[in-house]
């Protein structure tokens, strides 16, 4: 469970995250949505100890962010962020052996390289796993960060926008993996997504974020509403069923 | 033309920097001399000269430096021209043998040095121009690390010429502040009045230029053209400027930087008299309160590396914040 | 990847037949045969002279190529080493002051207060990065080239007014040549400090993926940045006390070796560690050579080399961007 408690982050004189309170269950994929400027990738930052709050506490599986040692954290809650520019060389592998790292401290066992090699074969990149990241596409690029995250096998994971610069195949395949994780290997996955129809499909729960607060959470089928979103958005939306899913037009 | 207000304005700029500039002179000239006074007038008289000249090159070779890049960070120090020169000085040294050398008539020597150098930079920077111009970046990093090649190239020649003389050698065939070469003073002087003529020619031409390639073409200049007779122009001034006085990197950036920041207009019959202006008072008044005020002879070399320095990565950092 | 452990122990090899070959080039005439016969000269050439230069060298040599590649972790960027961001001449800044305050102080005590000097100048430069976007890769060069010469005046300017130019030219110009028993075990120093590096090789590889990827592995960014500052300035102030400045190694190895292996630091630092040690072997051999019976300081052969592989990486990568 990840708990947030009367969040606050103040930049200057502006308000990015406003007392935000929430409870996040522990298990399931939970997405995180809202316009440019909600707070999102803030208040992920914050859950994911980047950046300490003015105000308000964050605990994710009871353990304090601020307050527990960084290296024990890191064996619970792993965290992607957006933006992932690499100056340094590296193969797919050297990645993706990095989030091994909280357990083992650079001293590999055999336990290690197999999470590695699953973590590889999960997200496809078996083929190249030796070859450097700065020869790869952009998408291939971002499924090793994504296998680096997965691969440091922690209960929380948090991806902020992990779908920038992929293509609808590469996007639905990450978003199925998310969901994968969160059923069979029982994870808690909390992702922040631009795209609502990828949130209405794949997600147990959605919040909504507009100017630094939460507007709402709930079930996609609470969520994707036409008035609702298009208040969210200042954009008039609307919700068709298709199937079993809501999707909306806008 | 320049409304009543801004032309107000230049006019009192122009007039404060000639009272400072005569102030500086003067003080030059006279403060704290013992002895006689014709022996003191033609020796520092010789100094003065030398300085105005090289205040007059680096300001205005810098100004249209900047304006062919269209970048006012760069000047042809930073870019590597003296130390250019430098190594082609060296070079000579290298090929003639020292002896031989310093029985040549200096002035042809010089001819030769400069002309060798118009002829280095046109190809190199034409070639750098080519390839690095959409990055102002790259083509400053590359200009310095060109400068820093031809430093280490024209210290390993003078290894090999002297390995054990090496710093005494470096002192004797090569100008700086503290050896000011007064016996290039004549062709300098000369070198440096033509090309004033062709500068003042060519001013409007400059005034377009600095639009931009495609409004210069737009407007019937030949870019091209302009470009490389401006940095053989260039070239001609940075050989008097090093050869009198040794390589200066900052001052160039120093002095117009600070004309354009007091100017109202960006023209070059304004920006460039009044750099020079600058640069005179600078270097000379510099100088005055350095060896006269402080007694500390010839500091002011590494004093204007400081403050240029901090002045290039201030431009450097606020341009990219931007 | 395959693994590289074959091609490591040839370069191994490699370096091991420079360094024999290192302990007979010289001036005065060391071979087999005359260690053979008993010659009690020779042996004492190789004992006091030659055997400590050669392990001077390779200590310097890898030592300093590490310290480049942890810089560049430290930076995140390409283009930085020791000599280009104001380390080395932060560290004679040190050496200049204790000479002065202090001058009878032990060689140990010179190192210390040059390695402060160089971890305060260092963070400087890491502090002015804070305000250069991490996507300009070529600005942050620049401002480390424009910190050292700002640094690098303030040191002329007091090494002037005291009169210790020469001693300062020797701290920025690395010589092999002074090396003698008893004269370099400082540098063992050095070389401990590269096995520490190679324990902590992951944290660096970590650091040098961003700060938030460090948090998120669990580990203390300030902390790693704060390790990797002290062991690239102790290992500057120790090869700057006893051998001087010995440029660009940090930047070419690392860059060499990034082609060659990628940047995960436990494969990559034994590499770096073995081609600086060879280069910097293949450079003082070359510098002993060239102008018998004189020598080239390596610090000059470095310099232009360096310079043009400089060049090389900057016009390489915009023709790949073309």
């Amino acid at each position: 469970m990840i708990a947030v408690e009367k969040i606050t982050k103040t930049y200057g004189s502006s308000v990015v995250v406003d007392g935000v309170s929430i409870t996040l269950p522990k298990g399931g994929v939970t997405s995180i949505i809202g316009p440019n400027g909600a707070g999102k990738s803030t208040l992920l930052s914050m859950v994911g100890r980047f950046l300490s709050a003015d105000s308000g506490t964050i605990t994710v599986g009871g353990l304090d962010v601020t307050k527990t040692p960084s290296d024990e954290l890191a064996k619970r809650l792993a965290v992607l962020r957006q933006d992932n520019h690499l100056a340094v060389r590296l193969t797919v592998r050297d990645l993706v052996s990095f989030g091994r790292y909280p357990h083992s401290k650079g001293r590999y066992t055999v336990e290690d390289e197999r999470h590695v090699n699953e973590a590889i074969a999960m997200l496809g990149l078996s083929g190249l796993a030796d070859r450097f990241l700065d020869e790869l596409s952009g998408g291939q690029r971002q499924r090793a960060f994504v296998a680096m995250v997965i691969c440091q096998d922690t209960e929380y994971v948090l991806l902020d926008e992990p779908l920038n610069n992929l293509d609808i195949k590469h996007a639905v395949e990450i978003m199925r993996l998310v969901q994968q994780a969160a059923r069979r290997l029982n994870k808690t996955m909390v992702v922040v997504l631009h795209d609502i129809n990828m949130a209405s499909t794949f997600s147990d729960v959605i919040v909504a974020m507009k100017n630094g607060q939460i507007v709402a959470s709930g079930s996609p089928a609470e969520i994707i509403q036409p008035d609702l979103l298009s208040q969210i958005y200042e954009t008039e939306i609307k919700v068709v069923p298709v199937g079993s899913r809501l999707v909306a037009i806008y | 033309m320049l409304p009543e207000v801004r032309r107000k304005r230049v006019r009192a700029i122009v007039a404060l920097l000639s009272v400072l500039t005569v102030i500086a002179m003067v003080a030059f000239m006279t403060l704290g001399a013992k002895g006689s006074w014709s022996f003191i007038l033609s020796f520092r008289g010789a100094k003065l000269a030398a300085l105005v000249l090289v205040a007059f090159s680096i300001a205005v070779s810098t100004v249209l430096f900047q304006t062919i890049m269209e970048n006012r960070i760069v000047t042809p120090s930073i870019m590597g021209f003296d130390a250019l020169y430098v190594l082609l000085q060296t070079v000579l040294v290298f090929a003639i043998g020292a002896g031989r050398l310093s029985a040549m008539d200096p002035f042809l020597l010089f001819l030769i040095e400069a002309g060798m150098l118009m002829l280095f930079s046109n190809l190199l920077y034409r070639w750098i121009l080519a390839g690095a111009a959409r990055s102002p970046h790259l083509l400053m990093l590359v200009g310095i690390v060109f400068g820093i090649l031809f430093r280490s190239l024209s210290s390993f020649l003078q290894r090999i010429l002297d390995p054990s003389e090496f710093l005494i050698l470096q002192d004797r065939m090569f100008a700086s502040f503290n050896a000011v070469d007064t016996s290039l003073l004549g062709i300098a002087g000369v070198v440096v009045a033509i090309v004033t003529v062709i500068i003042l020619r060519m001013l409007p031409v400059f005034d377009v230029v600095a639009l931009g390639r495609n409004h210069a073409t737009a407007l019937g200049v030949d870019h091209n053209r302009t470009i490389m007779f401006t940095l053989a122009l260039i070239s001609v001034l940075i050989a008097v400027s090093t050869a009198l006085v040794g390589p200066v990197t900052f001052f160039g950036l120093l002095v117009a930087n600070l004309a354009y920041l007091i100017l109202p207009t960006s023209r070059h019959a304004v920006v460039l008299p009044v750099a020079t202006l600058i640069a005179v008072v600078t270097l000379v008044g510099g100088q005055v309160i350095l060896e006269r005020v402080f007694a500390f002879d010839t500091a002011l070399s590494i004093i204007i590396e400081f403050v240029g320095g901090l002045v290039f990565i201030l431009l450097v950092v606020r341009g990219a914040a931007r | 990847m395959k693994s590289t452990l074959p091609a490591l122990l040839l370069a191994g090899f490699i370096l091991l037949v420079l360094a024999v070959a290192s302990l007979f080039v010289g001036v005065s005439d060391v071979s087999l045969s005359s260690l053979m016969s008993g010659d009690a000269k020779s042996l004492q050439v190789l004992l006091v002279s030659r055997a400590p230069r050669t392990a001077a060298l390779i200590l310097a040599g890898s030592s300093m190529a590490i310290a480049g590649m942890i810089m560049q972790m430290l930076a995140r960027n390409r283009f930085v080493e020791p000599s280009t961001i104001g380390t080395v001449e932060s560290a004679s800044l040190g050496i200049l002051a204790i000479t002065v305050l202090a001058p009878g102080a032990p060689v140990i005590a010179k190192m210390i207060t040059a390695s402060v000097f160089a971890m305060a100048g260092t963070a400087i430069f890491l502090r002015i990065l804070k305000f250069v976007p991490l996507r300009s890769v070529l600005l942050v060069p620049l401002v480390g080239i424009m910190l050292s010469g700002i640094i690098g005046a303030i040191t002329t300017f007091f090494a002037y007014r005291l009169d210790l130019l020469q001693s300062l030219g020797a701290w920025m110009t690395g010589d092999f040549s002074v090396v003698l028993k008893g004269r370099y075990e400082l540098l063992w120093i050095a070389g401990a400090l590269g096995i520490a590096a190679y324990i902590a090789a992951d944290r660096f590889t970590v650091a040098g993926l961003g700060q938030h990827f460090t948090t998120n592995l669990g580990l203390n960014y300030r902390r790693v940045m704060l390790l990797g500052l002290t062991i690239v300035s102790l290992v500057t102030a120790s090869v700057v006390v006893t051998v001087g400045s010995v440029p660009f190694l940090g930047l070419i190895i690392p860059n060499v070796v990034a082609m060659m292996v990628g940047d995960n630091m436990r494969r990559s630092l034994p590499w770096v560690a073995i081609l600086g040690a060879g280069f910097v072997l293949v450079c003082d051999i070359f510098g002993r050579l060239i102008i018998r019976p004189y020598e080239m300081p390596i610090g000059a052969v470095m310099g232009v080399i360096g310079a043009f592989f400089f060049l090389y990486l900057l016009l390489r990568r915009t023709s790949r961007a073309a």
